[in-house]
């Protein structure tokens, strides 16, 4: 026998469940236990930039919304830069600028709501550009690993033709369900499809 | 940028022979909520290896102590034990200063939720949830009551080991993680619909917290071990520049 690599093993996912919102989101659940519910102001006052509101909801593969998601966003600011120490231009972010959000689905609707800024490009591997995009896991009952994927915005179509995650799609027409559809000045809407017809492209990262 | 043996290199990717797949014919709900094309696998960018930071000005002092920070009239009742142990990555080291959330049934089995219909009562000094952060060595604990089993809709007949989730951070967001804490001798582990979703016995073992006689507190409360792996990074031997700049 050769010698025991000794890594230890990811601990394995299981479902959030259909209660997530207790644990992750109580005072968006209805009731007040902690002081500060985290993940509710995304880009904080002093952020620069265009500020968004993107709706939209997790449809599962019949086409019902799923109404007990959480969803958590993160994302650059406006000049492309992460609030984390491993982004070298992190000293530059907006004071209270975190990147990070958390938003629950409405239990009756589905619909979930991201206020926020929108992001700029941020560096790619090997000197590449990636075209301005926000970061989203999807939790719920039913998914049984965390599902990541990302938010692009329609109007940035030229960036989108050099972003390297966009064209690792081989299939053209599925690089669509990562846009968020324009609906007003600063309004947009993306729907998440977990399965079937124009089911989102999620991403191993 | 070529410090000796600082793992600041890309994740170790995720194991998916070892993670529950998508798609779980027994647990039903996982069926018309799991997609049927192959995910993208990405190499790691900024966007992957970096993540939301918190501070303990973010938590409150009871936040940790589930049997007290919902209490009106008294303690939450049920079966006093400590939940403690450490956040790791998959080398090994410790994941300090990282936030990890719990929540969870009452002692009978229901949760502080509308959506939750059993006949349980509720126990008006419990709400279920809790949260921490780690220390400098990784290490976390939760003071609560033991969660009782209750019954869900899979088959008629389906009923929930008594468990408690947990969601962890780590330090990027490729590392994000939310799983199950069971309990060592628990008979309903074995049936469980959500647990068999893991195809690997070892990753299922994994979930299962022993008892820590050592770690209780006599004439007050038992305790229960839960470590928690996150997913190791390469050492940057050589120079790599996921930054590209």
């Amino acid at each position: 026998m050769p010698q025991n690599l000794n890594y230890l093993r990811e601990t394995a996912s299981q479902t959030a469940g259909p209660y997530v919102h207790i644990g992750l989101a109580p005072g968006a659940a209805g009731f007040e236990l902690f002081e500060k519910e985290l993940g509710q102001d995304i880009a904080g006052p002093n952020a620069k930039g265009e500020r968004i509101t993107i709706t939209g909801r997790v449809l599962d593969g019949t086409g019902s919304p799923v109404r007990d998601v959480l969803l958590e966003t993160w994302q650059a600011n406006s000049a492309g830069i992460y609030a984390h120490d491993e982004d070298p231009r992190h000293n530059e972010v907006e004071q209270g600028f975190s990147g990070w959000g958390r938003v629950i689905s409405d239990f009756d609707s589905g619909e979930f709501v991201i206020n926020t800024i929108k992001p700029g490009a941020t560096p790619g591997r090997n000197g590449a550009t990636q075209a301005p995009h926000i970061n989203l896991w999807i939790v719920a009952r039913g998914i049984n690993v965390g599902l990541n994927t990302r938010i692009y915005f329609e109007e940035d179509r030229d960036a989108h033709a050099s972003d390297p995650i966009i064209n690792l799609i081989e299939q053209l027409h599925r690089r669509d369900t990562l846009l968020a559809k324009k609906t007003g000045e600063n309004t947009y809407h993306f729907d998440v499809v977990l399965q079937g017809e124009n089911e989102t492209v999620f991403f191993d990262v | 940028m070529t410090k000796k043996n600082t793992y600041t290199g890309e994740f170790y990717q995720r194991d998916r022979y070892m993670h529950p797949p998508a798609y779980a014919e027994i647990y039903k709900t996982s069926v018309p909520r799991s997609p049927k094309q192959a995910l993208i696998s990405i190499e790691n960018s900024l966007s992957e290896i970096t993540g939301p930071k918190f501070g303990h000005n973010d938590l409150g002092e009871l936040d940790n102590d589930l049997i007290r920070n919902y209490a009106q009239t008294g303690d939450a009742i049920g079966e006093r034990i400590i939940v403690h142990g450490r956040v790791l990555d998959e080398n090994g080291r410790p994941v300090p200063n990282t936030l990890v959330e719990i929540w969870q049934a009452n002692a009978g089995g229901r949760y502080r939720h509308k959506k939750d219909m059993y006949l349980a009562p509720i126990d008006p000094n419990f709400g279920g949830c809790g949260r921490t952060m780690t220390d400098e060595d990784g290490y976390y604990f939760f003071r609560t009551v033991k969660p009782g089993a209750y019954p869900w809709r899979n088959w008629v007949n389906s009923w929930r080991p008594a468990h408690i989730h947990v969601s962890v951070f780590g330090t990027a967001f490729s590392q994000r993680l939310i799983t199950q804490l069971y309990f060592e001798g628990d008979p309903l582990i074995k049936k469980c619909a959500i647990v068999n979703t893991i195809p690997d016995q070892e990753a299922i073992d994994g979930l299962i917290a022993p008892l820590d006689m050592n770690a209780g507190v006599p004439l007050d409360c038992l305790a229960y071990k839960f470590d928690i792996v996150l997913r190791g990074r390469r050492s940057t031997l050589f120079e790599n520049r996921l930054e590209g700049n």
